[in-house]
């Protein structure tokens, strides 16, 4: 650590008795609507000392990005203003002061990380200039010393080739490495406060447990205090002394982080931990060995021609998807699990027809491969898919009633009232009441609305579904709720479900079967206990390793991996991917050779 | 919120009709429009002179047009014709330019734009390139060239119009379809086994009404100047008849002498656009469930 102090008191040694660096007191913030302000948060106190690090904690809706825009005077305006209540930074009430002063703190003193970097960058402006101009901004610097600044602060992330980073464009980093820089934007300036929203959820879980790390090196190296406001109950534990528990804009409990996993006092709190999916939960996996096979993939590649050069020819292959074969048999759960870009989602949307594919794909009896409208229309019958965003997978101008229906008015049932009833029958079977048929998308909860699509691919009664990462964009106790919803109706219509996720804990929870798929092969397959239980390729023990545990007192074993070039799939045309050859461990585990 | 909290009790909707006509803009602009072309209609009866005849009274002594008031209502032109006459007539030019016209454009534009940015493909490739071409060629010089063809007539010029306006619409429609077609609803819809016809019309087209209107009152004004400028070169409709652009185009250099000449054909062209604007609005607005229960 190498960064030169700017603030002289900032150097100085924190007093024993820690005093509050930020503190929020009575807060509320409402929005203007036109029938007079609606109150977002209530009330709302909680401090923030020196070298500590809170957790603001909540599902969505629950006020806390709104808290830390308020802390910001980010709040958008003019509709959305503090009501009540005072922010304090160190002396100085961040709720009074004019915003000519608040940009000067801004960064300054308290500085903020996004959840999405690529967004927070700008794309047309080097990783240098960008780390110089947010350095100049603050401190009266010459180019050349906030230049040397701005490559300490690259060297304290840990950036590999510091140098060479300077000059590249956002896009040329991959997401860990945006995460790092906009962490090194925001630390170059050594705030007393720094905010992360949701720093890690964008990110994979490898690399996710990397930048957790590097926060709290230099935290313990700076002496910062984090506000980390996350949904992930998993982060919470690992890296927060205390917790605020916020729900619809009031904290329903506050305590050390210990406090709050081992005797949450509020009932919301409680249910909150008890829908956090953890490894090892899982419950008896059903015997595979008469149920017949209803998908079958042999050698299934998906490749991706990327174009180039003054002829606009072919010159390199993103090989999504390199050969993979399994099975999945009526009844059961197949997961396929992996970080992004592994190929998991490419396989999904081969299934069901929607991208073209090498090798055999066959469902229930049937061959998946060039598409007439015809061909579509039966593989619709016996297989659906359930998309990641129910709110993009639906049309927004069209009733639910409408669209849950339409499956059936396509496969020739022509009666508008027998298609209603069905379609009522369906809402019925996923929580939802024959009402609200005639509602519109929008009108509905994020969770609701997924319920509408897995009501929407039931209607044809299919023989499988896919679900591609169908609860990831959901809160934790209704990804719970729907979870146990697509359970219980594999369980009544006797289907077969293939679910993609890149949530260990959820795929530990769900499935039968389990595959780890890396760079798009298969690295181990075998049944959920064999994988969980014993796994043996070193990509599948680094994913199960690096999974936040929702436990405080879990000791986490340290170890050192820092690879900043990610592996692509990207191949120069004719050139040959190595297939791992699969080797047998036990009945039905096979794992891919390893050299 | 919970998420099996149930929402609002279901309620039938009230009809794009009836919420139509709840909107004060849209009821003003839908009777600006049923003036403008109950005008038109009837303009040979309420016309208070012909619009060809040249009036010896209408002109000073001086042989200057008159200001309006006085006998003649909006003034004369510079042979001595009765302006408000001649707006009355013109207006059935200028609304079968810019309605018809315009409309058939905006068909074109939307069957073109949406058939390439949903096959893509060399079907997409032809077309976007062809569309790109006839951008890429000046406007007029085309009209002109077509109309040199054809001999000049009003619907002959209002082809000629369509063919070249329909551009704009389809590069807009083009893009919008291809970002529709990415979505997942539409993917949604493939493996539900809907035909191509479904997802066009049931699912596409629907998300371009907007802009199909936004374009659509665009045209209006752009239509009626074109036919002005075509007229004024001599390729669009023919002297004498009356239409708002060539009115202007006639007496635009006489513009400070006699400025109504330009004012009151001018307004016409803003009101007409207006009222098609108003009730294009409105009518994005209602068919939008998204909106519903705002108004």
């Amino acid at each position: 650590m190498n960064l030169t102090a700017k603030h002289p008191s900032d150097a100085a040694p924190a007093s024993d008795v820690p005093e509050p660096t930020l503190s929020v007191q009575n807060l509320s913030v409402s929005v203007e609507t036109q029938t007079g302000p609606l109150p977002l948060i209530k009330n709302i106190n909680f401090t923030l000392a020196r070298g500590e690090t809170l957790a603001l904690a909540g599902e969505s809706g629950s006020g806390k990005s709104i808290t830390s825009l308020a802390i910001m005077g980010l709040l958008p305006p003019p509709a959305v203003r503090v009501s009540g209540g005072s922010i304090m930074l160190g002396h100085e009430t961040l709720t009074t002061l004019p915003e000519a002063d608040l940009r000067a703190l801004r960064g300054n003193r308290v500085a903020m990380i996004f959840q999405e970097p690529m967004t927070s960058l700008n794309p047309i402006m080097t990783i240098g200039t960008q780390l110089i101009e947010a350095i100049r901004a603050h401190a009266p610097l010459s180019r050349a010393a906030a230049r040397s600044e701005a490559l300490a602060a690259l060297r304290a992330v840990r950036m590999s080739e510091p140098d060479r980073r300077m000059h590249q464009f956002p896009h040329e980093l991959s997401g860990g490495m945006r995460q790092r820089v906009m962490i090194a934007m925001a630390l170059a300036l050594k705030p007393d406060v720094l905010i992360a929203d949701e720093p890690t959820t964008a990110l994979d879980v490898t690399v996710q447990r990397e930048v957790l790390e590097l926060l709290r090196d230099l935290q313990k190296a700076q002496g910062t205090a984090i506000l980390l406001i996350t949904h992930d109950m998993g982060v919470v534990a690992e890296m927060a002394d205390r917790v605020v528990i916020m729900r619809q804009g009031q904290i329903e409990e506050t305590g050390t982080v210990h406090q709050i996993f081992a005797a949450p006092q509020q009932t919301y709190t409680r249910d909150l931990l008890a829908a956090v999916p953890r490894m090892g939960q899982g419950g008896v996996p059903i015997s595979r060995k008469e149920a017949p096979v209803i998908a079958d993939l042999r050698d299934v590649q998906v490749r991706y021609d990327i174009r180039g050069g003054v002829l606009n020819r072919v010159t390199h292959r993103v090989h999504a998807v390199e050969s993979v074969s399994f099975d999945i048999r009526t009844g059961e759960t197949f997961s396929l699990v992996g970080e992004s870009g592994c190929g998991k989602s490419t396989i999904a949307r081969a299934i069901v027809g929607l991208v073209p594919h090498e090798g055999a794909i066959d469902i229930a009896g049937q061959r998946v491969g060039t598409m007439t409208a015809q061909t579509r229309r039966r593989l619709s019958a016996v297989t659906q898919i359930v998309f990641q965003d129910p709110m993009a997978a639906l049309d927004p101008r069209m009733t639910v009633g409408e669209q849950i229906a339409e499956p059936l008015l396509i496969h020739g049932e022509h009666d508008a009232a027998s298609r209603r009833a069905q379609a009522a029958a369906l809402m019925d079977k996923v929580g939802l009441t024959e009402a609200q048929l005639d509602n519109y998308p929008h009108e509905f909860s994020g969770g609701q609305r997924q319920r509408i699509c897995i009501a929407r691919a039931l209607s044809l009664t299919p023989k499988l579904i896919v679900a591609d990462e169908s609860v990831s964009a959901l809160d934790v106790s209704v990804q719970a709720r729907v979870l146990d919803l697509l359970r219980a109706l594999k369980d009544e219509f006797g289907i077969a479900m293939l679910f993609i996720s890149h949530d260990m804990a959820v795929v530990e929870n769900i499935s039968d079967r389990v595959a780890v798929m890396h760079l798009g092969q298969i690295v181990e397959i075998g049944s959920r206990g064999q994988v969980f239980g014993n796994p043996q390729h070193p990509y599948t023990r680094r994913l199960m390793a690096a999974v936040p545990v929702p436990d405080p007192s879990f000791e986490r074993m340290v170890e050192n991996r820092i690879s900043d070039d990610v592996p692509t799939p990207l191949h120069p045309i004719g050139h040959n991917v190595i297939r791992h050859q699969m080797l047998q461990v036990s009945d039905g585990h096979f794992v891919a050779e390893t050299d | 919120m919970s998420d099996t909290t149930m929402k609002s009790i279901a309620r039938r909707p009230d009809s794009a009709w009836v919420r139509l006509r709840r909107r004060k803009m849209a009821l003003v602009g839908m009777a600006l429009v049923i003036l403008i072309f109950g005008a038109s209609i009837l303009a040979p009866w309420i016309a208070p002179y012909d619009p060809f005849e040249q009036h010896f009274d209408g002109l000073t002594l001086f042989g200057e047009p008159l200001p309006p008031g006085g006998e003649y209502l909006l003034g004369t032109d510079l042979l001595g014709r009765d302006l408000f006459s001649r707006l009355l007539y013109g207006a059935r030019t200028s609304l079968i330019i810019g309605v018809v016209a315009n409309g058939i454009a905006l068909i074109i534009g939307t069957v073109v734009g949406l058939t390439a940015g949903f096959f893509q493909g060399w079907i997409g490739a032809v077309l976007m390139r062809f569309t790109d071409l006839m951008m890429a060629f000046p406007a007029l010089l085309l009209a002109i060239c077509l109309a040199a063809v054809f001999q000049p007539s009003l619907w002959i010029v209002a082809f000629v119009i369509a063919m070249v306006n329909w551009v704009q619409t389809a590069r807009v429609i083009y893009t919008e379809t291809t970002a529709l077609t990415a979505r997942d609803f539409i993917a949604a819809e493939r493996t539900l086994g809907a035909s191509t016809a479904r997802i066009l019309f049931k699912h596409i087209l629907p998300h371009l009404v907007p802009t199909i209107i936004v374009w659509g009152t665009l045209g209006i004004s752009t239509t009626v100047l074109l036919e002005a400028t075509l007229s004024y070169l001599g390729v669009g409709v023919q002297p004498p008849t009356p239409s708002w652009g060539n009115i202007i185009f006639e007496n635009q250099t006489y513009f400070q002498a006699a400025p109504w000449l330009v004012f009151f054909p001018g307004a016409a062209i803003v009101v007409l656009a207006l009222a098609f604007n108003l009730v294009g609005d409105a009518l994005r607005d209602v068919l939008d469930p998204t909106l519903r229960g705002s108004d």
